[in-house]
């Protein structure tokens, strides 16, 4: 599992990195993963979001109590009332094996995901 | 990692891709760009404004980068561009659909390879059977391992270009790049 912790649905950054990942989505399901964003937002807010961008991969909203999730692994900005920009990639047992925070203005991109999902399922043939 | 990290160009420039501009040029500027993408589109007059200031110094790529999810013909347009080039007329495809962005369509390809005097035949079946739809991933994936999150990437002699798509900013990068 790929959880993507952003701070907010709309925003110029995480509309690029959501649309990346989007576009992305058959590479990590050849790699075994499910790719899950994340953030404050409600689920109302989540949907427009998702119709808007024609996003195929589901966004949780850790909305009451709000942050609740962020706060578990960390990563809440208490302060701005959102989470970081976060991403965790997840065994099948549930054991976090890599994860990054990307500075809050900054797309984190996909290289690091696809590296650490590779190293979790060896791979034949790599690009 | 540290906000100052520039991700780095992973795949070196080969023989294998659309390059303009000489082989021993001090620069080569790479841009990974969706031909959908109306910045890559902005983006285009500034490379050939670019190109027209700096000159022989100066190598550039073109790499398919198409956001197929947000944009309905980035994916034909990157393999008509490729099938152009099967053809020998990658750049005047290029030029073609950056200065036709709003109509990008299987017949505006059909009809961009008439302009360009292309065997049609060939053209067109190369785009029903996507024959060219690999080539267009591994430039895509190319662009994802080197840390290309958005269009129009750049990458100036291999480090990613962080600054901001306009004439003056990168031509001064570029003879930055060029002096050390």
């Amino acid at each position: 599992v790929v959880l993507v912790f952003y701070p907010a649905d709309w925003s110029p950054v995480c509309g690029d990195q959501t649309t990346l990942y989007n576009e992305l989505l058959p590479e990590f399901h050849r790699l075994n993963a499910e790719l899950l964003g994340i953030s404050v937002d409600g689920p109302w807010c989540h949907l427009a979001f998702a119709l808007d961008r024609k996003l195929r991969f589901p966004l949780l909203a850790d909305f009451e109590p709000k942050g609740a999730v962020a706060r578990r692994y960390g990563i809440y900005r208490s302060q701005d009332g959102f989470c970081e920009r976060a991403l965790f990639v997840m065994d099948g047992e549930g054991i976090i094996r890599w994860s990054y925070v990307s500075p809050i203005g900054v797309n984190p991109g996909a290289d690091g995901i696809l590296a650490a999902l590779e190293a979790l399922v060896p791979q034949e043939k790599k690009i | 990692m540290t906000t100052g990290y520039a991700p780095k160009l992973t795949l070196p420039v080969t023989d294998w891709d659309h390059i303009q501009g000489p082989t021993a040029a001090l620069v080569t500027l790479v841009e990974y760009g969706d031909y959908e993408c109306p910045h890559c589109g902005r983006a285009y007059q500034i490379v050939e404004e670019i190109r027209k200031e700096v000159g022989d110094q100066l190598r550039f790529v073109f790499r398919n980068f198409p956001l197929t999810q947000s944009h309905e013909h980035a994916e034909m347009a990157a393999e008509g561009a490729e099938a152009a080039a099967a053809q020998e007329h990658f750049w005047e495809m290029h030029r073609t659909l950056f200065t036709h962005q709003s109509e990008l369509g299987t017949s505006s390809l059909l009809r961009y390879a008439g302009w360009l005097g292309l065997d049609i035949d060939q053209f067109s079946r190369a785009l029903t059977t996507h024959a060219f739809k690999d080539r267009v991933h591994q430039d895509f994936m190319s662009g994802v391992r080197s840390g290309v999150n958005g269009t129009p990437t750049f990458f100036i002699n291999g480090v990613r270009y962080d600054g901001p798509v306009d004439v003056s900013s990168l031509i001064g990068s570029i003879g930055t790049a060029a002096s050390e």
